[in-house]
């Protein structure tokens, strides 16, 4: 593996490339000759701009990956799918409701699931997709909001649904219900809020923006630190 | 891409010492030992990184050389015509920039009434914010004010902040997470709704908020949601690669390119924000860094040949924690939450080398004396040499399951390349992060240009010399709505004049004028050159 100069071929959407067999998919691309416009964001595996699917010669399976997460496989037949159209209801989030048919409503093919499984086989980020339409579908919400938590909305549960599920966006409805109405609201922060807008802390900034330097340092210097 | 069998008998050294180093906080730096490891080794002291522009607002002033490469080049639109009569998008407040300071704005300024664009290189979202893990700061605890915040927030920048800006910064941090929190943005709470707040470096109260390892992806997918619920326009793989002016010099509107069509567009609008972003894709000094692919400083070359002035770009932010291996990862960040929970730096032989939240400037520069001055850095098989993160020793401290818990991100990441983090140490070495300084603002976020606004990572002043973490998605967030809100109010009392490029042309006989070799560069850059390379990340 640790042998900078071993190649391995791959071929992009069909065309044949030598590359070195430590680079990621994404890093393969460009070392081909690609200059990158779609299917490369955050380049960490955080955005999921950069969702590909690839077989390699003579395996029948059809797999996932994102690009810049993935290291060349020899023989992989690959390319990428930077679009995949997808619905999205429009919701006024405060008007939302934490009951259980809430997602139901603006997303009612949840219930066409079939119990396939191919979202929760494909998601790059190992997440139990299924699981958390499934949790939707009974409107169990806070476990839909957290189960779809990691979710990089790649698109790859969607291209793959029999049920014309857009499962992403199942999932940020249930966390934005979770996060707006049945998540305890921080009482701390609302006290600050009132405190900010009642103008509590004007005159201390005051102060402090109208300190000297030397006083300021002194102050910073000898601050005391929350264990 | 298992760490090799020389990189795990050297692990040997770091189980060794745990237990003796668990419970023992290593000193933290005085005053002048900070100094003196800044001043020997952190880059931004390294004189041939940096030179003095030729031309321009900031003519004399330094910063980065590839920087100025890209401002002292000529225009891309320079033989390219453009019917300015053809406007093809006409509105009251255009953004340009998809990331989290841009939702912020879209959302403000359409909350006031006015007809929004947002506009954005590639899709919406791809940005630095999608990628935050560790957190956003806000004094929003009983132990904890504004003021105390805005102490830290001087002292990490060394005392070279804009104190109206801090005083906006801190005092908007709890409305910021108060209208996160209306919005449905998932923050760590206990059941009884209390935030979950850490420290980060440089910080004097926990109040660093998270959502698990995922806080900039939360607040960027929910922002992102919004905006599209409220039916904004948005226009994907659409950059700005020239700002418009009216024939009073004032922000008219942008021309954008179609990166599909390769063609050019033209948008009037009444003011005009950017939030660009970073520029870590320009790779000072030849880091690797830690930003998203568009991060190319597009904003600051804009803005500057229209005539607005940068801040502070002669300070670049290096974080500590960018990852050294495996090399499939090499500069992506390490999120300082895995030493906010208590994961310390150590050398090759298992000993630790300073305190684990020093500054990142402070923290990166004893890094790498620990590496180049003193020769303790643990050597990788690529020739990259960095230095053990004990990832380890937060199981030790947390109990067993926290790093699953709390950094999900990071151990997926590593075990992608078969690296268990909760096991093994991670290897780091110092990666270019942030760029401190920008086009300079005030507290509403505008510039010295008539109805140009700037905010986000692209604006300067905010953290004087050095960021510290958390404050950076704060900062987004209330300059964001900040200027959203002022330039739409601002934009109900504009009267257009006729449009012009006519700034372009002036740059450019400004640049011959002053004998300025352009070596062939155009710029705005837009997208990094990979191709050909060997390298990964
Ligand atoms: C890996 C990583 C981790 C981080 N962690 C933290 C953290 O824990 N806490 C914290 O506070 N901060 C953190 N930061 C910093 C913080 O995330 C960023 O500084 C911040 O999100 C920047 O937001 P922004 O909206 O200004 O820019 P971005 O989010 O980068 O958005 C800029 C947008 O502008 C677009 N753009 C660029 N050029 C053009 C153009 N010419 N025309 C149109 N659009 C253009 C880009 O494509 C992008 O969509 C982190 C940064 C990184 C990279
Ligand atoms: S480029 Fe963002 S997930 Fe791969």
């Amino acid at each position: 593996m640790a042998n900078e100069a071993a190649k391995v071929n791959i071929y992009i959407m069909g065309k044949k490339y030598s590359v070195p067999d430590s680079l990621t998919i994404l890093n393969a691309m460009e070392y081909a000759g690609y200059q990158l416009k779609r299917g490369c964001g955050c380049r960490a595996g955080f955005c999921g701009a950069c969702a590909t699917v690839y077989r390699t010669a003579g395996d029948t399976e059809l797999k996932v990956a994102l690009a810049c997460q993935t290291i060349v496989e020899p023989e992989m037949y690959l390319t990428q799918i930077p679009f995949f159209p997808a619905q999205k209801a429009e919701y006024d989030v405060a008007q939302l409701e934490p009951k259980a048919a809430q997602i139901a409503q603006y997303y009612p093919e949840i219930f066409r699931c079939l119990g396939c499984n191919s979202c929760t086989k494909v998601c790059p980020q190992d997440l139990n997709v299924m699981q958390y339409i499934a949790y939707a579908q009974r409107g169990e919400i806070d476990k839909a909001a957290s189960e779809s938590f990691d979710c990089v909305m790649c698109g790859l549960c969607v291209s793959r649904c029999p049920a014309h599920i857009v499962h992403y966006n199942v999932g940020i409805l249930a966390r934005r219900i979770y996060g707006k109405h049945i998540a305890p609201p921080s009482e701390h922060l609302r006290q600050r809020v009132e405190e900010i807008e009642n103008g509590k802390f004007d005159a201390e900034l005051e102060e402090l923006m109208r300190a000297d330097l030397a006083e300021l340092k002194e102050m910073y210097n000898s601050r005391e630190i929350e264990k | 891409m298992s760490y090799t069998p020389e990189m795990r008998e050297l692990i040997k050294r770091v189980d060794a010492t745990r237990s003796k180093r668990l419970g023992h906080d290593f000193p933290r730096m005085t005053p002048k030992e900070r100094i003196e490891a800044l001043e020997k080794f952190h880059p931004d002291y390294i004189e041939s990184g940096f030179r003095a522009l030729k031309v321009g607002v900031n003519k004399g002033d330094k910063v980065p050389q590839e920087l100025a490469d890209y401002i002292e080049a000529r225009s891309r639109i320079e033989n390219i015509e453009i019917d300015l009569d053809e406007i093809a998008y006409d509105v009251d407040v255009l953004i340009a920039g998809g990331g989290g300071a841009g939702a912020a704005a879209a959302l403000m300024a359409q909350e006031e009434g006015a007809s929004v664009l947002l506009t954005t290189k590639l899709r919406f979202g791809d940005a630095n914010t999608i990628m935050a893990q560790g957190g956003i700061q806000a004094a929003d605890k009983q132990n904890d004010s504004p003021a105390i915040h805005y102490l830290d927030v001087m002292g990490g920048g060394r005392f070279a902040n804009i104190p109206e800006l801090v005083r906006a910064l801190v005092n908007d941090a709890p409305l910021v997470i108060k209208w996160l929190e209306d919005l449905g943005a998932m923050f760590d709470k206990d059941e009884k709704g209390t935030m979950l707040t850490i420290h980060g470096g440089g910080t004097s109260r926990k109040r660093m908020h998270a959502a698990r390892d995922y806080t900039g992806a939360e607040i960027m997918r929910t922002l992102r949601d919004e905006v599209r619920n409220r039916g904004i326009e948005v226009i994907e793989f659409s950059p700005v690669v020239e700002l418009i002016l009216d024939e009073d010099g004032r922000a008219a509107g942008a021309v954008l390119y179609n990166l599909e069509t390769e063609e050019y567009l033209v948008v009037r609008a009444k003011t005009v924000i950017f939030a660009m972003g970073g520029s870590g894709r320009l790779h000072y000094q030849g880091f690797p860094t830690t930003n998203h692919y568009g991060a190319t400083g597009d904003g600051l070359v804009i803005g500057y040949r229209a005539g607005a002035k940068l801040a502070f770009m002669d300070t670049i932010q290096y974080h500590p924690t960018g990852a050294a291996y495996p090399p499939q990862i090499l500069g992506l960040l390490v999120t300082e939450k895995v030493r906010g929970l208590g994961a310390t730096p150590l050398n090759i032989n298992g000993e630790q080398f300073c305190h684990h939240l020093e500054t990142r400037d402070v923290e990166s520069a004893a890094i790498i004396r620990e590496c180049k001055e003193r020769k303790l850095g643990v050597p990788t098989p690529n020739g990259i040499v960095g230095v053990w993160l004990d990832s380890p020793l937060i199981e030790k401290i947390h109990g067993e399951g926290t790093i699953k818990r709390q950094l999900p991100a990071m151990l997926r990441q590593f075990s992608r390349f078969n690296i268990d983090i909760r096991k093994e140490p991670m290897l780091i070495y110092p990666t270019l992060h942030y760029q401190n300084g920008g086009i300079l603002i005030n507290e509403h976020g505008e510039t010295n240009i008539e109805n140009f606004f700037v905010a986000g990572e692209n604006s300067g002043g905010v953290h004087g010399r050095n960021r510290l973490m958390g404050n950076s998605l704060l900062d987004i967030l209330v300059f964001g709505r900040r200027a959203g809100a002022f330039a739409a109010r601002k934009s109900k009392d504009v009267k257009l004049k006729s449009l012009t490029l006519a700034h372009v042309q002036k740059y450019h006989r400004e640049l011959e004028e002053n004998g300025v070799d352009t070596g062939g560069r155009v710029s705005p850059l837009i997208l990094p050159r990979y191709r050909h390379r060997e390298a990964n990340a």
